[in-house]
């Protein structure tokens, strides 16, 4: 079944498509968005590149990626209002459904990690896992609630929306990623970085990689965008080129860059937000409470990275 | 024009990202300004725009688990998370706040994306961790300060330290894109595998935090009482 792998995965990027399209549509019908023409633009350019993407051509997509940007820049994609429910509604259904509620996401878990293991379609079977166990877990999502199939639309594109612009963010900086590799960033940042990290040195790799995580974390305020730049420019030629095991180093480079989340005012959502939620006396109460966890996480990271990955 | 010229994308980022500009289109003028810096040409800037993002699509794919969590939450999910998190009111705040990390990075691993700060922190986890704090007399201006922060932490911990044990979380998909690009084969699956043991540790290391707090709480409050009791007297 494994040739079945790239057209399952292709067939997977069609759906996102469809329900980016949907979504691009009720946004245009929404008279309660205050800027519905933009907002269904963005959504339905979006869900050319998902569904076409295979027969697309590359400076079609290019310039379809650049409409999306100025969409985006021009703050043209706003939401409208969505049915939630209330509170009230949704405490009887609760009372109702009971722990089953938790069902259509544990099995989404369960599912994806059986078929991945099982890996009946090749290469791709991770990622046609999760398209698959998506699917199953919204027919069991569907039949526990008996929702009619207009509120299963409505909710999809509610939660696309709530998600926005800011939820395609890492697919945007894995292109970036692509475009830094191309340019040759990861080679200047990796010659400057020989200048200071003893050539061949496992250690000195390890806590270079990792430093540069979190310091360009909390320059920028996201881990992801710093996992994009110091993974080529760092991570790769200093610590995997010298036998790193790829998938550990990468892992735990990841959430090494959350512990500079965890102490940057940049990353507002996280240290700010609930300051003003809790109505908190100091602006920086929360950061100065994550601090020493962060650091004490940081150090037993790079620790488990030298020790596990070599 | 120096090697060192395409970095130009690199203080892009940094700058927008500084300024607060919009994410998407920082991200889109730090990739265009490389590729000129580079010496390429605007139309080849396009096409490896184009061709890049396409390639990357696998990295949106949590897109597809949205309508099940969306028609969960329509249907009750947050407000049964709530009645099973009530019923943990008489434990002491620090291992309130234990429990409640291990519960949001188990969120984090079934992929269940909420944003806690709002829907559980603000209603739910501050209110329980703090009543606990009263109940054994920490009330004092500072200690309801450190409630808070701790309870925003814990939320913290619990989603950072949790999420990638999900194989379709986006930094899971966005670290296989970008070892693959490099030439590493490597799968979401295995990278959720090995983001698990800092996900045990992760809970060790708040439920000791923890731990310490709940010390700090009652001795404030020992003291408070000691103090109280000498005024009597």
């Amino acid at each position: 079944m494994s040739d079945l792998g790239p057209g399952l995965l292709e067939a997977t990027f069609v759906l996102i498509g469809i329900m980016l399209a949907v979504t691009g549509v009720r946004a245009f019908l929404d008279h309660s968005n205050p800027r519905r023409v933009t907002t269904a633009a963005f959504w339905l350019l979006l869900s050319i590149t998902f569904a076409f993407g295979a027969v697309l051509p590359d400076r079609v997509a290019g310039i379809i990626v650049l409409a999306i940007g100025g969409l985006s820049l021009a703050r043209g994609v706003k939401t409208g209002t969505f049915d939630e429910g209330t509170p009230e509604d949704r405490g009887a259904h609760a009372r109702r459904l009971g722990n089953w509620l938790f069902a259509p996401a544990l099995s989404l878990a369960a599912i994806a990690v059986l078929i991945s293991t099982w890996a009946p379609f090749g290469d791709q079977s991770g990622s046609v896992a999760i398209g698959i166990a998506s699917v199953l877990a919204l027919v069991i999502a569907w039949v526990l609630t008996r929702a009619p199939a207009r509120v299963v639309v409505a909710q999809s594109d509610r939660m696309i929306q709530q998600v926005g612009p800011i939820g395609m963010l890492p697919q945007f900086l894995a292109m970036l990623g692509v475009v830094f590799t191309t340019g040759g960033v990861g080679e200047v940042v990796a010659n400057g970085i020989a200048k200071i990290v003893p050539e061949g040195n496992q250690l000195a790799g390890v806590i270079a990689y990792c430093v540069g995580m979190a310091v360009f974390t909390i320059i920028v305020g996201n881990t992801f965008a710093a996992f994009t730049v110091i993974t080529t420019g760092i991570g790769i030629p200093f610590v995997i080129a010298l036998g790193g095991n790829p998938v550990i180093v990468g892992a735990i480079a990841m959430t090494t860059g959350f512990c500079g989340t965890l102490v940057t005012p940049m990353a507002a959502n996280f240290n700010a937000l609930p300051v003003g939620l809790l109505e908190m006396k100091n602006t920086y109460g929360v950061i100065k409470a994550q601090a020493p966890l962060a650091a004490i996480l940081f150090v037993i990271q790079v620790v488990l990275m030298y020790v596990w990955a070599f | 024009m120096p090697d060192w010229f395409v970095l130009v994308g690199v203080l892009v980022i940094v700058v927008g990202f500084l300024l607060k500009l919009d994410v998407i289109a920082v991200v889109i003028a730090a990739a265009l300004v490389t590729m000129l810096a580079a010496g390429e040409s605007f139309l080849a800037f396009l096409d490896l725009l184009g061709k890049a993002f396409v390639d990357n699509r696998s990295v949106s794919l949590f897109l597809l688990t949205l309508p099940m969590i969306a028609l969960s939450e329509r249907y009750g999910l947050k407000e049964q998370a709530v009645t099973l998190i009530s019923k943990l009111h008489a434990l002491t705040p620090g291992r309130f706040l234990t429990i409640y990390t291990v519960i949001r990075q188990l969120t984090g691993i079934f992929g269940i994306r909420i944003s806690g700060m709002v829907q559980f922190v603000r209603p739910i986890v501050h209110p329980m961790s703090s009543a606990a704090a009263k109940s054994r007399g920490a009330d004092s201006e500072s200690e309801a300060e450190l409630v808070k922060a701790e309870s925003a932490l814990s939320e913290n911990i619990g989603n950072f330290f949790g999420q990638n044990g999900f194989v379709a979380a986006s930094g899971v998909l966005l670290i296989v894109a970008t070892l693959k690009e490099a030439g590493y084969d490597v799968t979401p699956e295995l990278i959720a595998a090995a983001s698990l043991p800092m996900i045990v540790i992760a809970a060790i290391v708040a439920a000791v935090h923890f731990w310490n707090i709940d010390r700090r709480l009652t001795k404030h409050a020992a003291v408070a009482q000691d103090s109280e009791v000498a005024g009597d007297e």
